[in-house]
C-alpha cells in the first residue's frame, strides 16, 4: 500500500500544479485513461485473492475519485482564470463619452401657458380659443370701443383688406387682444362662464419693448354674484401661485378700459435693491395686468342680460410674466429662434407644470 | 399731463406731502409717471451781485469778478462774456458740487489769480442747455437768497398719466377735485365773478353749419378786449409754464395755455384787428387751406370744423389757430374764443391731418360744456390784469349742449358689484365731492352727473366712482368659489393633444420655436397660394407683409440664421396657426418641424449621417401618434406639395381624401430661394384634421390576451421591380394570414450587384404568433407558401433562391 500512498501524493501534487487544460488532460490520461496508472492497477485486482482484492479495490476506488475530484477542481480554477484573463482583454475606456443624444426643449411661452392653465384650471376655468384674424366688430365694437374712441387709436392695429364677401369692403384686423374670444364664447354660451383665452395677439409696433406679435391670456367670469372682491381673490391667488411667492404683495389700482367698469390695474411688489430686480416684498410696484368688472354694454352686445349677470375679465401679457419670472431680458428674443436661447431658456419635455407637482422647479 | 405743486395748491387747500399726494393719485387711478424735484442738488446756490467785472491780467477771455453773495464778498474768475458789474447771478462757493458738469469746485488759482467759486450758467446748473453765458436774474432779486426760490425751481413737478375717460383730469382743477374727494384737502372755490362789458363787441359770431351738423360747434362764447398791451406774462406764470415744458410766448398766448392746463379749457385769442368781418365757425370748404401756428399748411376737408372770418379759415376748431390772426407784440385788440367742439369730429380732424395739440387732446376727450362763459370771464380778468384793456359784452352764439344726465344708483350695488359695503352717507359725500348732484329717492339715489364727467353713463360708472375714491384697498378679498371640490379638466381633448404633441416632439430631441405669424410675401408664394385677404394693409416692414400660409418657411429661415452662427444642425418644431384666408375656418393648427444638416455631431462611436426623409417621416408619425391619429391605419402616398423634393417626400393619409401630414426633404430650389444651405427635411401635421377621440363611457382598455405559445420567425427575400413600393410587399405578406401574422418588417433593401437592372431585393421578416397551439412544421410551411404566393401575385416579384 506504500505504493498507493506515494502514487496518491504524486498524482495529487501534479494535479494541483497543472498549469493549463492540456496538462490536466495529460494527467487524466496518465492516471485514469485506459492505460493509465490507476486503471492498470485496477486491472491488476483480478489476480488478487478476494480478501486482498476487496481492500485494494476500495483503496484504488478512493484514490481514483480523489484524483478525479482534484483534477476537476483544478480545471474549474483554470477556467475561471481563463475567463478573467479574457475579460481583462476586453477592457474598454469607460471615460469615453456616450453616443450623442439630442435633448429637446419646450418654448418658454408654451411653458408659461401651461403654467397659467394649471393655475386657472384649479379655479374651474376652461380654455377657450378663437381666430387670430378677426372682424372689426369682435375686436372692437362688441367690446364697447366705437370707431372714434380714443382708446381705439392706442391699439396700433394691423389691418387686412377683407375678402369682400363679409359685407362689402369691411376690412379685417389681426386681433389686438384675445378679448374677441370672450365675445365669441359669450355669444354661444349662456352663463355661468369661466374661461381663459391664451393666444397670439398683434400690434403694429416694434422696438425694444414691443413686438408686432405677442401672447396674452385673458380671463372671463360671468355669473350672477361675482364682484370686485372675487376679482381680487382670483388674481391675488394667480399672482402668488405663478410667481411662487406666497406672500407676494398685490395692489389694485383704478384704471380705465372701455370693456370694464369698474376697472383695475394690478401691480405686484418688487424691489430693485442693490441693482438686483426681485419680485416680492420691496419698496416698488410693477404693473402686470389689467382687469375689471365686465361693462354691461359688452354683455348686452353678446346677448347676455346685464341686469341679471355680471362678472369680471382680465388680461395678462404672457411674454411679460415669463420675462419677470424667468429673468429673460429682451422681448424680441422670444421669436428669434436662436438655438442657444431656446436651449437656455427652454424647458425639458417632461417638465409638465401642474399644481400637484408644483409650478416651480 | 404735467403740473407743479404750487399750481395744484392754487386749487387744493392741503398740507399733504408730495409722497401723500402721489400715493393718493395712484390709488385714484391717476398714474404717476414721475415727480421731479427740480431743486435737488441746487439748494446751496445763492443769488449774488457782481460788484466789479474786470479783465483778467493773464488771459484775454477771462474776467475777474468781485461778487457779493450775501455772507460776504469774494473774487471769482469767470469766462462768461455777459458778466458785468451790477448784474444778479447764481453763485456757487468752492466746495460745492456743480451737477451740470459733474465737478466739485475747488479753490483754485486760474492763470495766477485765485478763484473762490463760480458764477453758473443754465447748462452748469443742469436746468437747461444754455451755456452762452451765466444766468442773469432780474435786477431786483435780493442778494444771498437761495437761487432755487427765485428761479421757480423749488416747485416740484408732477407728471401723471390720465386715462382716456378722464378728460376732466387734463386740468389741474380736475386732479385737485379728485384729491379733495379722497380726503387730501379742500377744493378752493374759483372766482367766477363776471367782468362787466363796457361796449358791444364789433365782431359778431355767426354759427354757420348745415342742417344736421350743428353739433360740430353748437356753442360759442366770445369777447372783444380793446386797448391791450401784449408783453411778457408775470414771472410766476412763466415759471409754471417752463416747469411743465411749455415755452412762455407772450401774455396773451400764455393766458390760453394757463387755462388749458389749469382748467382744462382750451381757448383761442385772435388779434381782432386782423379778423375780417365776423367770426364764422363752419365746416371747411373744398380747396381751403390753413397756415397754422406751427408753421405748417393744413388742407381741411369738408367734414372738419374751421373758425373762419368773412374770408377764410383762421383756426381748425379745437385743434390749432392760424398764424395770420395770432397775437403778437403789436396786438392792440383781441377777440377771445371759448367754444365747444364735437369730440368725435375733433378727433377725426386731428387724426386725418396727423396733428396732435394740447387743445385737440382735450376736446376729443370732451370738455365741460357748461364752463364756456366762466372761462371767458377768467381769461378776461387775467388779460386785463396783465395787459390792460376794456372788455366788451359777451358774444354768445348757439346754446349750451344738453349735458344733464340723471342716473339711478341702488346703494346695495356698491357691495353687489364693487364688493365693498360703503355707508350711504359716504356714498353721497363722495359723489357730491366729485361734483355730482345727489338726491335720495326712497331706497335709491338720483345722481345728476357733473357736466365735466361725460364718462359717467350708467350705474356701474357710479359704483366705480364710489369705490375708487373709497379705496380699492378697502375691498375685502374673496376667494373664487368652485361650487365643487374638484374642477373639471381645463383643456378640451384637442387642446390636450396639442400639449402632448409638443412634448412628444421635444422628447424626440426637437426644440420648440415660436415664430411670427407673418412672413415675406416673396417667400410665401413658394409655400402655396397667398390670397389677397392675408396680405397686411399696413405691415410693420416689407418682409413681414403676409400671414404665413405655412410654418415651414419660418423654421427654414430660423435654421438658416442658426447655421450662420455655426449651428448647422437644427431640429426645430413649432405648433401654431397658419392661414389660408381671413375666415376663422381658414386658420389651421399645424405642428411643423424641421431637421437640418447631419443627424448629430461627429463621434468616436460612429459618424453622423445627413438628415433624410425618414427622419421627417418618423417625426410626423410620432406627432400624429401623439395627436391620437390611428397611425396603423394611415396610408403613405408618395406625393407632397412643391416645396418638398419630388422624389423624397410623401403624405400620410387617412382614406383617399384626408391628408393628415406631409413630410420630406425640402426642395433644393426652395432652399436656394430662402438663401439657406441644405439638406433640410421637414414635416407638417394638420392637427385639426386628426379625427376627434370618440367619447367613451369608460376608461377600461380592451382585454389583453397573452398567448402562451412561442412565436415563430421566418425571413423571405423577394426580387421585385425597383418601382414597387415596400408597402405593397408588406401589405401582401400580411394578408397571407391576418390572424397568425403579428408583425412584418423590412430588414434589407438593395439594388445592383447580381440583380438585373431595374430590380431590387427586398427582404422581410415575418413573425407568426399562434394563439391556440404550437405550430407544426407543416403549418409553418403552409403559411410561408401563402406569403410567397401573395407577394408574388401582388408585386410581380419572385422569391430569391
Amino acid at each position: 500500500m506504500d505504493d498507493l500512498a506515494s502514487l496518491r501524493s504524486e498524482l495529487i501534487g501534479a494535479a494541483e500544479a497543472a498549469a493549463d487544460m492540456n496538462a490536466i488532460e495529460e494527467l487524466r490520461i496518465t492516471a485514469l485513461g485506459k492505460k493509465g496508472r490507476i486503471t492498470q492497477m485496477m486491472k491488476g485486482l483480478g489476480a488478487m485473492d478476494p480478501a486482498q482484492r476487496k481492500d485494494a479495490g476500495a483503496a484504488l476506488n478512493k484514490l481514483k475519485n480523489e484524483v478525479s475530484a482534484v483534477l476537476e477542481e483544478r480545471k474549474s480554477v483554470l477556467a475561471e482564470a481563463a475567463i478573467d484573463a479574457k475579460l481583462m482583454e476586453e477592457k474598454v475606456d469607460v471615460t469615453l463619452p456616450v453616443r450623442p443624444e439630442r435633448e429637446g426643449r419646450i418654448h418658454p411661452i408654451s411653458q408659461t401657458i401651461d403654467e397659467v392653465v394649471a393655475i386657472f384650471g384649479e379655479m374651474g376655468f376652461t380654455v377657450a380659443e378663437g381666430p387670430d384674424i378677426e372682424d372689426d366688430w369682435h375686436n372692437f365694437t362688441a367690446l364697447n370701443i366705437p370707431p372714434e374712441h380714443p382708446a381705439r387709436q392706442e391699439h396700433d392695429t394691423f389691418y387686412l383688406p377683407g375678402s369682400g364677401d363679409n359685407g362689402g369692403d369691411q376690412r379685417m384686423v389681426l386681433r389686438t387682444h384675445t378679448s374677441p374670444v370672450q365675445i365669441r364664447t359669450m355669444q354661444k354660451t349662456q352663463p355661468p362662464v369661466r374661461i381663459i383665452c391664451p393666444g397670439r395677439t398683434y400690434r403694429c409696433d416694434s422696438d425694444a419693448t414691443h413686438s408686432p406679435m405677442f401672447h396674452q391670456v385673458e380671463g372671463l367670469v360671468i355669473d350672477k354674484t361675482t364682484h370686485m372682491g372675487h376679482l381680487k381673490g382670483c388674481l391675488i391667488d394667480f399672482c402668488r401661485a405663478y410667481f411662487g411667492v406666497d406672500d407676494l404683495p398685490v395692489r389694485f389700482r383704478p384704471s380705465y378700459f372701455p370693456f370694464t367698469e369698474p376697472s383695475a390695474e394690478v401691480d405686484i411688489g418688487c424691489t430693485r435693491e442693490g441693482g438686483q430686480f426681485r419680485i416680492g416684498h420691496g419698496d416698488d410696484w410693477l404693473e402686470i395686468l389689467g382687469s375689471g368688472m365686465v361693462n354691461p354694454a359688452v354683455l348686452e352686445n353678446c346677448g347676455i342680460d346685464s341686469t341679471v349677470y355680471q362678472g369680471f375679465a382680465f388680461g395678462v401679457g404672457l411674454e411679460r410674466i415669463a420675462m419677470l419670472k424667468y429673468g429673460i431680458p429682451d422681448l424680441r428674443t422670444f421669436f428669434e429662434s436662436d438655438l442657444r436661447w431656446l436651449r437656455h431658456y427652454g424647458f425639458k419635455a417632461l417638465d409638465v407644470p401642474s399644481m400637484v407637482g408644483g409650478l416651480n422647479r | 399731463m404735467k403740473f407743479t405743486l404750487s399750481w395744484l395748491k392754487e386749487h387744493l387747500d392741503t398740507e399733504a406731502s408730495i409722497v401723500e399726494i402721489a400715493d393718493s393719485l395712484t390709488m385714484l387711478g391717476i398714474e404717476i409717471e414721475e415727480v421731479v424735484d427740480r431743486s435737488e442738488g441746487l439748494e446751496d446756490f445763492v443769488v449774488a451781485e457782481v460788484l466789479e467785472a474786470t479783465q483778467h491780467p493773464n488771459a484775454d477771455r477771462l474776467r475777474l469778478c468781485k461778487v457779493n453773495f450775501g455772507e460776504g464778498v469774494t473774487e471769482v474768475v469767470c469766462g462768461a462774456p455777459n458778466a458785468v458789474a451790477g448784474m444778479r447771478a447764481v453763485f456757487a462757493q468752492a466746495g460745492m458740487y456743480i451737477p451740470g458738469i459733474d465737478v466739485t469746485l475747488k479753490k483754485a488759482s486760474i492763470r495766477g489769480v485765485e478763484s473762490n467759486g463760480m458764477l453758473l450758467s443754465e447748462d452748469e446748473m443742469g436746468i437747461g442747455s444754455d451755456h452762452s453765458g451765466i444766468i442773469e436774474l432780474p435786477a431786483d432779486t435780493p442778494v444771498g437768497v437761495r437761487a432755487i426760490d427765485v428761479m421757480g425751481l423749488s416747485d416740484p413737478v408732477f407728471d401723471v398719466g390720465v386715462t382716456p375717460n378722464r378728460g376732466d383730469c387734463l386740468g389741474v382743477r380736475g386732479i385737485a377735485r379728485d384729491l379733495a374727494a379722497a380726503g387730501l384737502g379742500t377744493l378752493k372755490p374759483l372766482d367766477l365773478s363776471p367782468v362787466p362789458g363796457e361796449f358791444k363787441s364789433p365782431i359778431d359770431v355767426v354759427l354757420d353749419f348745415p342742417e344736421g351738423k350743428e353739433d360740430a360747434c353748437p356753442y360759442f362764447v366770445g369777447r372783444y378786449i380793446r386797448g391791450v398791451k401784449n408783453g411778457e406774462s408775470p414771472q410766476w406764470v412763466k415759471d409754471r409754464l417752463v416747469a411743465i415744458g411749455l415755452r412762455p410766448i407772450s401774455a396773451l398766448v400764455d393766458v390760453t395755455n394757463l387755462l388749458t392746463v389749469g382748467l382744462c379749457r382750451p381757448l383761442h385769442v385772435f388779434d381782432a384787428d386782423k379778423v375780417r368781418g365776423n367770426i364764422r365757425p363752419r365746416l371747411a370748404r373744398k380747396g381751403e387751406a390753413l397756415y397754422a401756428l406751427d408753421g405748417k399748411i393744413y388742407e381741411p376737408d369738408e367734414e372738419m370744423t374751421v373758425i373762419a372770418d368773412d374770408e377764410e379759415p383762421e383756426a381748425l376748431g379745437g385743434v390749432i389757430g392760424a398764424e395770420r390772426t395770432g397775437c403778437g407784440e403789436d396786438t392792440l385788440n383781441v377777440f377771445i374764443e371759448s367754444a365747444y367742439f364735437d369730440p368725435i369730429r375733433t378727433a377725426t380732424t386731428g387724426r386725418k391731418l396727423n396733428l396732435q395739440t394740447d387743445a385737440r387732446f382735450r376736446f376729443e376727450r370732451g370738455i365741460d360744456p357748461s364752463f364756456l362763459v366762466d372761462a371767458v370771464e377768467i381769461a378776461t380778468r387775467l388779460i386785463r390784469d396783465w395787459c390792460g384793456g376794456e372788455a366788451s359784452e359777451l358774444v354768445i352764439a348757439g346754446s349750451e349742449p344738453d349735458w344733464r344726465r340723471e342716473i339711478t344708483l341702488r346703494p346695495e350695488r356698491i357691495a353687489g358689484l364693487g364688493g365693498v359695503d360703503v355707508p350711504r352717507a359716504e356714498i353721497e359725500r363722495i359723489l357730491t365731492a366729485l361734483g355730482c348732484g345727489v338726491e335720495a329717492d326712497g331706497d335709491v339715489l338720483k345722481v345728476m352727473v357733473a357736466p365735466w364727467r361725460n364718462d359717467i353713463v350708467g350705474e356701474p360708472c357710479l359704483v366705480e366712482e364710489v369705490i375708487r375714491v373709497y379705496g380699492y384697498d378697502n375691498i375685502p378679498v374673496v376667494p373664487m368659489e368652485l361650487g365643487a371640490t374638484l374642477p373639471h379638466p381645463a383643456l378640451s381633448g384637442e387642446q390636450r393633444r396639442r400639449v402632448d404633441v409638443r412634448r412628444i416632439l421635444a422628447s424626440r430631441g426637437m426644440i420648440e420655436a415660436v415664430t411670427l405669424s407673418f412672413m415675406p410675401s416673396g417667400q410665401a408664394g413658394l409655400f402655396g397660394e397667398v390670397p389677397q385677404s392675408i396680405r397686411l394693409a399696413n405691415p410693420i416692414s416689407s418682409d413681414l407683409d403676409v400671414m404665413r400660409p405655412s410654418i415651414l418657411p419660418n423654421l427654414i429661415a430660423a435654421a438658416g440664421r442658426n447655421a450662420d452662427r455655426g449651428l448647422s444642425e437644427a431640429a426645430l418644431f413649432e405648433l401654431g396657426p397658419q392661414y389660408a384666408g381671413d375666415k376663422p375656418d381658414d386658420q389651421m393648427m399645424v405642428a411643423s418641424g424641421l431637421r437640418s444638416g447631419r443627424s448629430g455631431p461627429r463621434d468616436w462611436a460612429g459618424p453622423p449621417r445627413s438628415v433624410e426623409v425618414f427622419d421627417a417621416k418618423a417625426d410626423a408619425l410620432a406627432a400624429l401618434a401623439g395627436a391620437g391619429a390611428p397611425v396603423d391605419k394611415l396610408q403613405v402616398v408618395d406625393n407632397a406639395p412643391g416645396w418638398y423634393h419630388p422624389g423624397r417626400s410623401g403624405s400620410l393619409c387617412l382614406g383617399p381624401k384626408t391628408v393628415l401630414a406631409w413630410f420630406g426633404e425640402i426642395h433644393p430650389r426652395v432652399l436656394k430661394a430662402l438663401g439657406v444651405k441644405g439638406p433640410m427635411v421637414g414635416f407638417e401635421v394638420f392637427l385639426d384634421r386628426v379625427p376627434k377621440a370618440k367619447r367613451r363611457k369608460s376608461a377600461t382598455k380592451v382585454f389583453l390576451e397573452l398567448s402562451p405559445f412561442q412565436p415563430v420567425e421566418r425571413d423571405f427575400a423577394f426580387v421585385v421591380d425597383a418601382r414597387v413600393p415596400a408597402a405593397d410587399v408588406l401589405k401582401a405578406a400580411r394578408s397571407a394570414d391576418t390572424r397568425l401574422i403579428s408583425d412584418v418588417r423590412v430588414f434589407d433593401v438593395f439594388e445592383g450587384g447580381s440583380l438585373d437592372a431595374g430590380k431590387k431585393s427586398l427582404a422581410i421578416n415575418v413573425v407568426l404568433q399562434p394563439t391556440q397551439k404550437t405550430l407544426t412544421d407543416a403549418e409553418i410551411e403552409a403559411v410561408a407558401k401563402q406569403i410567397v404566393a401573395r407577394v408574388e401575385k401582388a408585386t410581380g416579384g419572385t422569391l430569391r433562391a
